[in-house]
């Protein structure tokens, strides 16, 4: 579904990304690990589209989308739950779910995507009136993500969706997006907490320095000796 | 039209009822001097708004908007003056180069990622810039003015804008009132809504694939095209135009202080804010000038003692505060 090949990111002369190659196949959830700086979310941003000096090939389903801007391809399909969040605080609840909704694929949809949203996170129906800003942080959490899934991705970037967020409720997010997978979103997880994430996902790559050292699938990066000395403290 | 009616409370229906009566009818016991300190307040509150669509809604702080107010003016002086073409046609041409300075200015803030402040510098340098331009031209009457006689003949030509303080103090109104619509008919569209989401995060509107370079863009375009017509009123009003003044960094001053006193991204804020400011504001020019002193600069001195009383006593403005005095509990979009 996403396949990115030799992808470079320089920041004047530092190099973020050193042609990262990865696969994410349709219904996946491909964990992308690796110690802050690593590159994870300048990774995510170049997909995203939300970084311009990113050179390489992003192939989604075929069509080489490095180089567009981001609303074309949030329009495609591929949604992100950015890092920390990002909910806008002074908007109500409902506000922040219609800006999801903005994309042209999206507009159509949405009444079916709201109920949707309510459905799997019942706690936002009822504090629909309520500014953003006043929720705690994991149901700004929910709220980030049913303000993707009101965009009618097909794919889903995560960063570090458990960031700030207390050890219950890490759980608790990380169980949504198993649930999403199951409903058939692709998921890319970008994700600190390595071991519950490896354990989610299919599919993992370790990220250093901006290249990828190691890839397998989950079962096999939890198992490695090198991962679990520098990831998992073992 | 009718949704926006039916979004202000009643209570706010009947004393926007009475204000606009009030209005409409204070002409006939107001004096000349009187009639020409509301035009003040109407042109500001006007351009208050065109400028607070950018900064109040889109989140984008512009310090130039002298430069489109000017620009609007002198294009359509300068058709009349040259060719007789009147400010109706005028008013078009203005708003069309003024726009066109709009989009260069928004195309290279944007384009390049220059945010916040740095924006505001962007603003400031095209409004020096085309202040020093327009001392420099001969064709525009250069630093010495550009002037339109006064022909009594013509003198009833209202389709020209040539009339007395009365007609510009109907357009006047018509032209405040006709900006708080279309800002508020545009705070509820899908632009609107889009330029909150810039304005309150850029980086999180982004993220969900709105446009932001073609959203902001949208509202500097509007933004400059309507100060451009509140240009062309005021310049049609004094009948003389100088760079000094047109593009000068105290004029776009005098042009946020209403939005930013009365309550930023608010529909009403612009238009309380200038009717706080003007009348306090001209009261002591009038003042200074009975007690026969002449202190330079006193106006801005006043202006800048007001925006700190206003920053430290109500800093989301006043008209938030005054909606709560006056129990108009408004739902807000």
């Amino acid at each position: 579904m996403l396949r990115v090949e030799g992808l470079e990111v320089f920041y004047g002369d530092v190099q973020a990304l050193d042609g990262v190659s990865l696969d994410v196949e349709e219904g996946a959830i491909v964990a992308i690990v690796g110690a802050n700086g690593a590159g994870k979310t300048t990774l995510i941003r170049a997909i995203a589209g939300m970084n311009r000096r990113a050179r390489g090939q992003i192939l989604f389903r075929g069509l080489d989308i490095c180089g567009w801007p981001s609303h074309r391809v949030c329009d495609l399909g591929i949604g992100q739950v950015a890092e920390g969040r990002q909910v806008f605080p002074t908007l109500s609840v409902g506000e922040n779910l219609d800006m999801g909704a903005m994309l042209p694929r999206a507009r159509t949809v949405r009444a079916k995507n709201r109920d949707r949203a309510f459905a799997m996170f019942p706690v936002l129906a009822e504090r629909i009136r309520q500014p953003a800003g006043t929720l705690s942080g994991g149901e700004q959490q929910m709220l980030a993500i049913a303000r993707c899934l009101m965009g009618a991705p097909q794919l889903i970037m995560f960063d570090e969706p458990s960031l700030g967020l207390a050890p219950a409720v890490v759980h608790n997010v990380l169980d949504i997006i198993g649930d999403l997978n199951r409903d058939g979103i692709t998921c890319l997880l970008v994700e600190q907490n390595v071991a519950l994430s490896l354990k989610l996902a299919s599919r993992a790559y370790v990220l250093e320095n901006g290249r990828v050292t190691l890839s397998g699938s989950g079962a096999e990066l939890l198992a490695d000796d090198r991962v679990r000395s520098a990831y998992l403290g073992l | 039209m009718k949704d926006l009616w039916s979004a202000i409370p009643r209570r706010g229906r009947v004393i926007l009822l009475v204000a606009i009566t009030l209005l409409l009818a204070a002409p006939m016991v107001l004096d000349r001097y009187l009639i020409s300190i509301f035009v003040l307040i109407f042109y500001f509150a006007y351009v208050g708004q065109a400028w607070n669509l950018m900064m109040g809604f889109a989140g984008q702080l512009s310090l130039g908007h002298a430069l489109y107010a000017g620009l609007g003016g002198y294009v359509a002086a300068l058709l009349w003056f040259y060719f007789g073409i009147g400010p109706w046609l005028g008013v078009f041409a203005g708003v069309a180069v003024a726009a066109t300075f709009g989009a260069v200015i928004g195309w290279l803030g944007f384009r390049f990622g220059i945010e916040g402040v740095y924006f505001a510098l962007l603003t400031i340098a095209f409004a020096e810039f085309t202040r020093i331009a327009f001392d420099n031209m001969a064709f525009t009457g250069g630093a010495g003015g550009l002037f339109l006689l006064y022909d009594a003949q013509r003198s009833h030509e209202w389709w020209n804008l040539r009339g007395g303080p009365l007609l510009f103090y109907y357009l006047g109104l018509a032209l405040a009132a006709a900006a708080a619509i279309l800002t508020a008919r545009l705070a509820r569209s899908r632009i609107g809504f889009q330029w909150l989401a810039v304005r309150e995060d850029q980086q999180a509107a982004l993220a969900l694939g709105i446009n932001v370079f073609r959203v902001k863009m949208i509202a500097v375009l509007i933004s400059s095209g309507m100060t451009a017509i509140g240009g062309v009123l005021i310049a049609f009003y004094y009948n003389n135009l100088f760079p000094a003044q047109a593009f000068d960094i105290g004029r776009s001053i005098e042009i946020i202080l209403a939005p930013v006193i009365g309550g930023l991204g608010t529909i009403f804020g612009p238009i309380v804010g200038a009717f706080i400011l003007t009348p306090l504001g001209e009261g002591l020019i009038a003042l200074t000038v009975s007690l026969g002193v002449n202190v330079p600069g006193a106006k801005a001195v006043f202006y800048g003692l007001t925006l700190m009383a206003i920053i430290t006593l109500r800093p989301d403005g006043v008209w938030p505060w005054l909606k709560r005095l006056l129990g108009l509990t408004e739902t807000e979009s």
